[in-house]
């Protein structure tokens, strides 16, 4: 059996870490929210954002889990998979993974701890104190990857030696050109995907008659951050797109179907691009707004794909399609919040039965988009794993298709187990609801906890 | 300039695998003891014991792997391709066991299977671990700085027996934390399981012993070649004096030092590693020098690890005096 160890090995990794990345997507943002929460119950000393707390670092923990045993994956996969692309670029990116560890993993996991356990433990402002660490954790953990992420995209700072790329200024590799861009709007896209899974988790118990207080102030704080973090990623999309057009005009190409850079370019609404015979087919388009977009200009120009060689263009059907459910995502994430934001303002917000049904069916869209925008940047790649160092197909491991098809398999299945068990728990943790958290904790009938709290209590006094 | 750098990596590395042996060693060993509990009861004391800790543990594994790309990258990209199947089996029944501490929390029905999964990933970590380094101790092909060996190059009866002797190992370590750690019926049952695998461990250390230095004429050189051997032969007698030390520790009673005897068994034993392999960090061809990042790498990192490493040993000791003392039976894992 003839398996080709390179596509396999894609495959295999652009699985792991499209599972992987669903999980901080979510967590970044609901770590700053429970922080937030617990920050607004110590000043306010109101119960129900006690409640909100809680419940929500019940979900954060079965999500949590989730990326960190799938970020292991991770770290060790450059090696199993990737390690010519390991040794040729490992001088430069094993510091920037290697900070990632060291200032963020740890303290995100020390205190994620306390975080999860230390309710009866510690006092309450330790406790808002370790959400605090872990949201920060969370942040510094992007900002590294991101930088060796955005490196591979636009690397600077560095110089080749014998193949292999050597750093020679540290501020340029980890402040390279796109590193700005991609973790504002990266982490933008964070918050906002949590934020509209609140959203939707607010818009579910008002729609129930539940958890009155909490669905309120949910929706709320959903609608308010989302006015104006919704708006702000697509202005941060903008100027991440312009910075990629002086990078790798070639991957805005295909983000926009522009094949022919002698005209200035159409927005196409929707457009199958043709890759073999080099033109799109279907083409529903909006004259020159591309050219409008990236140029400012309805007659500007900017590299189309024709001026490269086959072999130097990214696949460009998925970049062109992920990047148009990514935009539409982001503007019905627009259009929504900017909708609640009116209702708020005419108090129907709690009325409007119909958007708020909406809403509760849309936590997932955040997702989607995220997943989106990745395909669109590393497909867009392409061919390169680290541009003009490295091609992908030049940095794989000596390990056989076989091996790499078995244990793609796997990843299949173990993955896919526990997703599914994962969504079923957060989903029955989100149906059971914050109030019944709290209630568990007063009533030692239904929780051995109370009492358990107790006698660690004890144990501690004795021990003192 | 140069050639301290590569030493002073290895010996940050060689600390981080030693943090992550110890802390991952006994919660991973905790799951290998998860089929002997005899109630749900137990198995929850058991895995409390653990919870708050088994992320900030597994954190050292993300940096022996990530501390490895960092200062030898030629190394990582020749361990990892050469242990592929072991090293991607480990990291899957890392991920079972991870999802299960939370997943067998929030789980009713489907409990039992997490506990299955909470068992079984912790076993097959342990083994893979063991073979990975059985396999490193061994030797790995290498041709122009890349792996050039087969794909089972890593099976053998010496790999298998050090899977064997490292399971043997984290359970031993588990074992102890829970007398550390628990009380009740578990607590004595850990110390009738820990002195059994104090046997066991030892049975292991010994063969590794004997195996090595006949196997491979580069150990036999190491260890007893003059003047060497002047000052390696304690390294075996202080090695039985700890385990002395556990056994009667475990035998009166005592709740802490045997879990603090068996750490001293293990860095004896890792010692003893180190002094079989050292230079080479990809045995037989490969030195730290070989394999090392060039300078520029080593410094701007070593210079956030020295600033990093203490703030993180701060609080990750603060979070161990955070959840001191012992978890009583009943007191379940919650947040």
């Amino acid at each position: 059996m003839d398996l080709d160890p390179v596509l396999l090995a894609r495959l295999q990794f652009a699985f792991t870490i499209t599972f992987h990345i669903i999980f901080p997507s979510f967590t970044i943002g609901l770590s700053a929210y429970i922080a937030t929460v617990e920050v607004m119950w110590m000043k306010t000393g109101r119960e129900h954002f006690h409640r909100l707390g809680r419940f929500w670092t019940k979900i954060f923990a079965v999500s949590f889990a989730m990326g960190v045993v799938s970020g292991i994956v991770l770290s060790y996969q450059l090696g199993t998979n990737w390690s010519r692309f390991s040794v040729v670029t490992g001088n430069v990116l094993g510091p920037l993974i290697g900070y990632e560890v060291l200032a963020a993993f740890f303290l995100e996991a020390t205190f994620l701890g306390i975080m999860l356990f230390g309710w009866n433990r510690v006092p309450p402002a330790l406790h808002t104190f370790s959400c605090i660490a872990v949201a920060v954790g969370t942040l510094i953990s992007a900002f590294w990857i991101l930088s060796a992420n955005s490196w591979m995209h636009t690397p600077t700072g560095h110089a080749m030696r014998n193949g292999v790329a050597i750093p020679v200024d540290w501020l340029t590799v980890v402040f390279n050109p796109s590193f700005p861009y991609r973790f504002a709007h990266m982490v933008n896209a964070a918050f906002l995907t949590t934020c509209f899974v609140v959203f939707a988790v607010g818009a579910r118990y008002l729609l129930a008659g539940k958890h009155l207080d909490e669905a309120k102030t949910m929706l709320r704080m959903a609608v308010g951050f989302a006015a104006i973090v919704a708006p702000l990623q697509l202005f941060l999309g903008d100027q991440h797109g312009l910075n990629t057009l002086k990078h790798q005009p070639i991957k805005i190409a295909a983000m926009e179907g522009h094949w022919d850079g002698s005209k200035p370019g159409d927005f196409h609404i929707f457009a199958w691009p043709d890759e073999k015979n080099e033109q799109n087919r279907f083409e529903i388009s909006i004259p020159r707004g591309s050219s409008l977009i990236l140029t400012h200009d309805p007659n500007g120009l900017f590299p189309g794909l024709k001026s490269v060689p086959r072999s130097e263009r990214p696949p460009v059907v998925p970049v062109f399609f992920a990047f148009r459910i990514m935009l539409a995502i982001g503007f019905f994430m627009i259009g929504a919040a900017l909708f609640g934001a009116l209702l708020w303002w005419n108090g129907k917000l709690f009325e409007t039965r119909w958007f708020l049904r909406v809403m509760a069916q849309t936590w997932w869209i955040g997702f989607v988009a995220v997943i989106a925008g990745w395909v669109v940047t590393e497909t867009g790649r392409q061919p390169w794993v680290a541009h003009g160092i490295l091609r992908t197909a030049d940095a794989t491991s000596p390990v056989l298709g076989a091996s790499i098809a078995t244990t793609l398999a796997l990843f299949v299945v173990v993955y896919g187990v526990v997703f599914s068990a994962g969504i079923y728990y957060m989903n029955r943790l989100i149906a059971k609801g914050p109030s019944d958290v709290a209630e568990a904790d007063q009533t030692p009938m239904l929780s051995p906890l109370s009492a358990a709290h107790d006698a660690g209590r004890a144990a501690l006094a004795a021990k003192e | 300039m140069e050639w301290y750098l590569p030493l002073i990596w290895a010996a940050l590395i060689g600390i981080a695998v030693a943090m992550y042996v110890i802390l991952d060693g006994f919660d991973l060993g905790i799951g290998l003891l998860f089929p002997f509990a005899k109630s749900e009861r137990e198995r929850d004391q058991m895995v409390a014991s653990i919870a708050p800790f088994w992320d900030g543990n597994e954190t050292w594994l993300v940096l022996g792997g990530a501390g490895l790309l960092v200062a030898f990258p030629v190394a990582y990209a020749v361990i990892m391709p050469a242990f592929y199947l072991p090293v991607i089996a480990m990291l899957l029944a890392l991920v079972f066991r991870g999802v299960a501490f939370e997943f067998r929390h929030v789980a009713q029905t489907s409990k039992v299977y997490w506990n299955v999964a909470f068992a079984a990933g912790s076993t097959i970590a342990a083994l893979s671990q063991g073979v990975i380094l059985g396999g490193l101790i061994q030797g790995i092909k290498v041709q122009n700085n890349a792996f050039a060996g087969g794909t089972f190059d890593w099976a053998t009866p010496f790999a298998l027996l050090c899977a064997l002797g490292v399971a043997a190992g984290y359970a031993l370590l588990g074992a102890t934390w829970l007398v550390a750690k628990t009380e009740g019926a578990i607590t004595e049952r850990a110390r009738i399981q820990g002195k059994w695998l104090l046997l066991a461990v030892l049975v292991f250390m010994a063969i590794v012993s004997l195996w090595t230095p006949l196997q491979f004429g580069r150990i036999a050189a190491r260890w007893f070649s003059t003047p060497n051997i002047y000052f390696l032969w304690p390294v075996p007698l202080v090695t039985l004096a700890v385990a002395l030390a556990a056994w009667r520790w475990l035998e009166t009673g005592r709740t802490v030092l045997p879990f603090f005897a068996v750490i001293g068994l293990f860095l004896l034993g890792y010692l003893g590693l180190v002094i079989s392999i050292f230079p080479y960090l990809v045995p037989p061809s490969l030195t730290i020098w070989d394999t090392a990042a060039v300078p520029a790498s080593q410094i701007f990192m070593l210079i956030g690890t020295l600033f990093l490493l203490p703030i993180v040993l701060g609080y990750v000791g603060f979070v161990y005096w955070i959840f001191r003392g012992k978890v009583r039976e009943g007191e379940s894992y919650h947040h």
